[in-house]
């Protein structure tokens, strides 16, 4: 049984169809890739999917739970946590504030000193606790933000373009970062640089026009017709 | 363990203050704690979740009608009275808040401004059973505590002081505990609150609700030192006070609101002393204030000097 599952979802502003009637699978301990070009319906698909904007047809389940009319904050609790595409950290509260909000709002809050510090090693900001999260480095802040999915405890982890702004070396590290991750967390991914897809996905799901062009493993991808046409150009 | 000696500090100076200070001074300073312990209140929904509510004059004044009606009619001692005063002011900010917010900024500002607006009418309106614009004057039985007078200077400021020192005291608690941090995040960035598994609605109704018992319990004391109820505390500027407290000292920090609420009361003395148009005076200095200290007196002193300050 997938772990998160959507049938026919759908999402239309006005006229746009953004996400129209759009199947999908995440597998237990997969990292899976959602691209697509500018528009495709990739950013609708996950508001959906964590529920910040309400489906207006179709169902999503989390291991095997109906959760499509749930509100976002308590698909949370039940382990489907969100990382923003635009760093959305709070620059006003401290490194370990900012962690142990997550750990507060995640599906195991404990002892928060231990699992802060725990989340913090994890990406490598360990000790940074006290700083001020507004004064860290563009890429710290990524960082952070990643802390702060992981320390919700999640089952299903939805990164948002994660690599975007991050230097060249900072992508080394994140790569080695997500594929620690698996298999105790399922990752979705939305990704622009296709390197770091084709390096880690295991699947990839294409979207265009808010609707599935294909899906299937990095290779198959890659040698699939339709989607050189819409999307690789080549 | 430095921010409670601070706290514990602050509380020892002001009660050395109105035991030591002539009997002038000692009514003052019981006025100026009873109106910190509502500006507390409200800082707890302005200063630290960034409910900017125009209406906290509704829980002021709900209680100080729980409190101040059955000591009137039916002869309540002060104790049960500030219970209930205590009771009022939650139960109403319970009320308004499932309804007010479900709007946000500037609605949520509109809206509490109505709700405080139509419960002043409301006083106005049964004045037979509230005694409308000119009030009430509590029964003197009924302004006794543990068998004291709280007519008398010494004990009046000693049951002003109990009463902020309580509010003070759990407002540091609870601003350093779990959802106090739940409730600076909601001010910071709702939507990130809400992805960290945070209910944002429930939340800001256990914050409003608190707010509204602090504000409850102040209004229920004010008529019960001072001996007097009415509906002018339900007015408009009773909803601007604490706001305007909670700027000067420093919205956000526990101490703001006592030291925002002393500096205003001593001001406005001044002012009123020197000229007839007083307020011309107070409306400078905060408009000073506003454009030179936008956070406060406290405020400025976290940024500058003490980062931790709570």
């Amino acid at each position: 049984m997938s772990l998160l599952s959507a049938r026919g979802l759908t999402r239309h502003f006005g006229g746009i169809r953004a996400v129209d009637g759009v199947d999908f699978d995440l597998e237990p301990g997969e990292i899976h890739a959602l691209i697509g070009p500018n528009g495709a319906g990739k950013t609708t698909l996950v508001s959906l999917l964590s529920g910040r904007i309400p489906a207006q047809a179709g169902t999503i389940t989390l291991a095997g739970e109906d959760i499509t009319r749930l509100p976002a904050h308590a698909r949370v609790r039940r382990g489907l946590a969100y990382t923003f595409q635009i760093t959305s950290i709070f620059p006003g509260l401290t490194v370990f504030d900012n962690v142990a909000l997550a750990v507060q709002g995640g599906r195991q809050p404990g002892a928060l000193g231990p699992t802060v510090e725990a989340a913090l090693a994890r990406v490598g900001l360990q000790g940074m606790g006290a700083e001020v999260a507004g004064t860290l480095s563009y890429g710290h802040q990524r960082l952070l933000e990643l802390a702060m999915g992981l320390a919700l405890a999640p089952r299903v982890l939805i990164l948002d373009e994660p690599t975007q702004g991050l230097a060249a070396g900072e992508i080394e590290g994140f790569k080695a970062l997500v594929r620690g991750l698996v298999p105790q967390v399922a990752v979705l991914l939305i990704e622009h640089n296709m390197e770091v897809v084709m390096d880690l996905a295991t699947r990839i799901t294409v979207l265009t026009s808010g609707r599935v062009l294909a899906r299937g493993t990095p290779a198959e991808i890659r040698a699939d017709k339709a989607v050189q046409e819409a999307y690789l150009g080549a | 363990m430095r921010a409670w000696a601070v706290h514990l500090a602050v509380l020892a100076a002001l009660l050395a203050a109105g035991l030591l200070l002539p009997g002038y001074h000692t009514t003052n300073l019981a006025r100026i704690l009873v109106l910190a312990t509502f500006a507390a209140g409200y800082n707890l929904a302005f200063g630290y979740t960034g409910l900017l509510s125009l209406g906290h004059a509704m829980f002021f004044a709900a209680g100080m009608y729980a409190a101040a009606l059955p000591a009137w009619h039916w002869g309540w001692p002060a104790a049960p009275a500030l219970l209930a005063g205590t009771a009022g002011g939650a139960l109403m900010a319970l009320a308004t808040g499932a309804l007010a917010l479900r709007t946000a900024g500037v609605s949520f500002m509109i809206v509490t401004l109505m709700f405080a607006q139509a419960f002043a009418l409301a006083i106005l309106y049964f004045n037979g059973w509230t005694g409308g614009d000119e009030g009430f004057v509590i029964p003197s039985a009924s302004r006794h505590l543990f068998g004291t007078s709280l007519a008398a200077d010494t004990p009046r400021f000693l049951a002003a002081w109990s009463l902020f020192a309580l509010g003070l005291l759990l407002s540091l608690a609870l601003v350093r505990s779990r959802f106090g941090r739940v409730m600076v995040a909601l001010r910071e960035n709702e939507e990130r609150a809400r992805m960290l598994g945070i209910n944002p609605f429930a939340a800001k109704l256990k914050v409003l609700v608190i707010s509204g018992a602090w504000s409850g319990a102040a209004g229920a004391a004010y008529a019960l030192l001072f001996g007097y109820a009415g509906g002018s505390f339900a007015g408009i500027q009773y909803s601007i006070l604490p706001m305007l407290y909670v700027l000067l000292g420093g919205a956000g920090t526990t101490l703001g609101a006592v030291l925002g609420a002393g500096l205003m009361f001593y001001l406005t003395e001044f002012a009123s002393s020197v000229t007839s148009a007083w307020l011309f005076l107070v409306g400078l200095v905060l408009v000073v204030l506003v454009l030179f200290a936008p956070k406060g007196i406290l405020g400025w002193v976290r940024a500058r000097l003490w980062r931790e300050l709570p």
